[in-house]
């Protein structure tokens, strides 16, 4: 029988890269994994890497530490072989949680970043210079700094937010009595104690790995149950672009992966600065700095669980920074989509980031952009998709309320064609029917689509009488959302957590007072 | 079924929108239950009053309304009850002057002269007809000449006239002005309604109102029938 899950949206690929340009790809990467090799500041990484047979050898002269591995075709082909094509997310709600099949195009969308910036909306009403008796209300912005209670506020959102399927801490939590030591902790369970779907995270510290694990043991009902029902999940962003291994992050690749739960190999190449600013070059370095680290996955524990992580950006060529609005960002993880199913593992991809610093005309076309043209890739987890402004530096709640609705309508576009025998039948029997009458309307028959949600009904930000109000009518969206009970962990569990898992906020548990 | 489990059967299937047996209504398994024709005729059958039955018919269509207002329903819906409420007024007709009850007026509809956009018109025919008007529909394309003819004929005491053109709007004018010179116009409310007309075009040409819809052709309808019967007295 079939599992439950949340279904996404299962496409037919735009296949942007033909079958000698995918091995084109895949046999230039195997070359520079080889000469020049990549860069590890990580012993372990390194001496794992040389039992297994790489050519390893010490960067003279390098501070810190460093070694230099060429990786052999062979040792990358074993371990794509070794590595599933079908990863499991769980979710607290079994019918949230995802089945990621390399070999089904099933998109999708979740969260994604760790913004600095929380950009709260406010309405204010402004009066007419010119004409004192008109007064129009106008939204207006202000930023804060990333509260632990933001990301509260965005996972309970998230929960109600129909058409995203996953969450990826979107703010990064700042409060003053948020530390090295507790900072994952706290995330964690800031997203978990208010969401019912997939979490997963980036881990800050090391030495909270096992007490991050032990929440998740918790809410899933113990040590097998969570690698069963793995609620949450991590990120790892092992490569520093070009083709270096951090020395921080490869460590807790490996202890994640030797935990034994799921974990992606995520990478951001900027191409014009950190990579090559053409196509072909930018997707060579993308797939060889993943598969360097899938590769280090299965040397660490084969079998393991790994996503192919493709965040590749372009880089501005007024500042450097990273543009996501860009047309070549969107060939960029199309053709990472394509990479990461030829090799049959799931894809990690990104879409729906404004390179504007507010919601408005530029952030929804530079959102939906990448929103369409990356889902029809096929990618089965797309991060970044909602709420992103200004780079990835900003969440908004409500850009991620209008990106629910953006998201849905993307999906429905992707809806492979209902055309079948019966559906023919029936249309010519309705035509039929239609015709026999004076009206010559088909009106009625739109009723059952309407009534069944097949058919999108209605942009619902729209206004009446020419006015655009889409922001103010998605802030009264956003404020009716938040007025929801949050879905928190049941008292028995959340007491649990909050004895057997050191560092959580007292103030966060909502059995004892959020604050 | 008893007396009150008709009444409501025929107000809840004007929710569900079945004219009859075969409509399957919004949940699928309605289809083979008896639908608004069935029932009415069930009612005459069993002599239930008149009165009863339409009011049944008007609160069902009130639900819809209320539930269109609420966001819930859409044209579809509206359509649909309007069509059951029209397919019972068909059954009730030849009862209706035997119970000393009767249309709520005589309505010719049309879409003027060059014009072959009748989506709109065919709409409003199909909710006057829910609404319990005597609906004639003439078609799309039709001349001033035809159209002052047929409200001569059927003794119409409402034209509703359609155009989706500004260049066929204008037949709306030449029209009005024919009635009035085959001195027809005091006996018939003219109502204009399509995508390039609005309340002061309807003013200017001397029509008696504009319905921006097919729900506001319906109560500026039933607003111009009540405003008639205070000013006939009746």
């Amino acid at each position: 029988m079939q599992k439950k899950q949340r279904e996404g949206v299962l496409v037919e690929p735009y296949q942007r890269l033909n079958r000698e340009q995918i091995e084109g790809i895949h046999r230039a990467s195997m070359a520079i994994l080889e000469d020049p090799g990549i860069i590890s500041y990580n012993e372990e990484a390194a001496e794992i890497f040389q039992r297994h047979g790489a050519k390893v050898t010490v960067l003279s002269g390098s501070l810190p530490r460093s070694w230099i591995i060429r990786i052999p075709e062979r040792m990358v082909t074993d371990a794509l072989e070794k590595a599933p094509s079908v990863v499991k997310l769980g979710a607290r709600r079994e019918e949230n949680q995802l089945i990621l099949d390399a070999e089904e195009p099933r998109v999708r969308f979740g969260t994604g970043s760790e913004c600095n910036i929380w950009l709260q909306m406010d309405i204010e009403t402004f009066i007419s210079k010119g004409n004192s008796g008109r007064e129009i209300e106008v939204p207006v912005f202000h930023p804060h700094r990333g509260t632990v209670l933001h990301l509260c506020q965005a996972a309970h959102v998230g929960n109600y937010l129909e058409n995203l399927d996953f969450f990826i801490r979107p703010v990064n939590i700042q409060d003053d009595d948020i530390t090295e030591d507790n900072h994952d902790v706290n995330k964690f369970y800031a997203c978990l104690n208010n969401i019912t779907k997939h979490v997963m995270a980036g881990l800050t510290e090391l030495g909270q790995l096992d007490n991050v694990i032990r929440m998740g043991e918790i809410i899933a009902g113990g040590e097998a149950e969570l690698r069963e029902n793995p609620v949450l999940s991590f990120i790892t962003c092992v490569t520093k672009s070009p083709l270096q291994l951090v020395d921080d992050t490869t460590q807790k690749l490996i202890e994640i992966v030797r935990r034994g739960l799921p974990v992606v190999i995520s990478t951001s190449p900027a191409g014009g600065a950190t990579a090559p600013i053409q196509e072909s070059g930018a997707v060579i370095q993308l797939n060889a700095e993943i598969l360097s680290g899938i590769t280090l996955v299965q040397l660490v524990k084969e079998g393991a669980a790994v996503l192919y992580g493709s965040v590749p950006v372009r880089a501005r060529m007024d500042n450097l920074h990273n543009t996501y609005g860009a047309p070549e960002f969107n060939h960029y993880n199309v053709d990472g989509a394509q990479m990461a199913r030829f090799y049959k593992i799931p894809c990690y991809s990104s879409a729906g980031v404004a390179d504007s610093s507010l919601p408005g005309i530029q952030a929804t076309v530079e959102k939906l952009f990448s929103h369409i043209s990356v889902a029809l890739s096929g990618a089965q987890y797309v991060h970044y998709a909602f709420g992103l402004l200004e780079e990835t530096n900003t969440f908004s709640l409500e850009q991620a309320v209008l990106d629910d609705v953006h998201i849905g309508m993307v999906k429905s576009l992707l809806q492979a064609p209902k055309v079948n025998e019966a559906e023919l039948r029936e249309s010519i029997d309705n035509i039929r029917e239609v015709m026999a009458t004076s009206h010559k309307l088909f009106v009625r028959y739109a009723r059952r689509s309407l009534h069944r949600g097949e058919i999108f009904p209605l942009y619902p930000f729209g206004s009446d009488e020419g006015r655009d109000e889409v922001l103010l009518r998605a802030h009264e969206k956003t404020k009716e959302l938040l007025s929801l009970p949050p879905e928190h962990l049941p008292e028995q569990i959340n007491r649990e957590v909050l004895k057997r898992v050191p560092g959580i906020l007292p103030r966060l548990n909502p059995y004892g007072g959020m604050k | 079924m008893t007396h009150t489990g008709i009444i409501e059967a025929i107000k809840e299937n004007v929710i569900q929108g079945r004219r009859n047996k075969d409509d399957e209504g919004l949940e699928l398994d309605l289809a083979g239950e008896p639908g608004v024709c069935e029932l009415v005729e069930q009612a005459l059958g069993e002599g239930i009053d008149l009165r009863e039955v339409l009011d049944s018919l008007s609160e069902g269509l009130a639900v819809v309304g209320e539930r269109y207002e609420a966001g819930e329903f859409f044209i579809p819906d509206m359509l649909v009850a309007a069509e059951a409420v029209g397919a019972a007024m068909e059954l009730l007709k030849p009862h209706l002057l035997k119970g000393g009850l009767e249309y709520k007026g005589k309505f010719i509809v049309a879409t003027v002269q060059g014009d072959q956009h009748d989506i709109g018109k065919n709409l409003v025919a199909i909710m006057l007809g829910g609404a319990g008007f005597e609906v004639i529909d003439l078609g799309a394309d039709v001349s001033p000449d035809e159209i002052v003819a047929a409200v001569q004929r059927e003794g119409a005491e409402f034209l509703g006239l359609s155009a989706l053109l500004t260049t066929t709007m204008v037949f709306m004018k030449e029209t009005i002005d024919k009635l009035e010179e085959a001195g027809l116009r005091s006996k018939v409310k003219v109502l204009i309604g399509g995508a390039p007309t609005s309340a002061e075009f309807a003013q200017e040409i001397g029509a008696d109102g504009y319905g921006k819809d097919a729900f506001h052709a319906v109560a500026l309808a039933e607003k111009l029938r009540l405003s008639k019967g205070e000013h006939s007295g009746n």
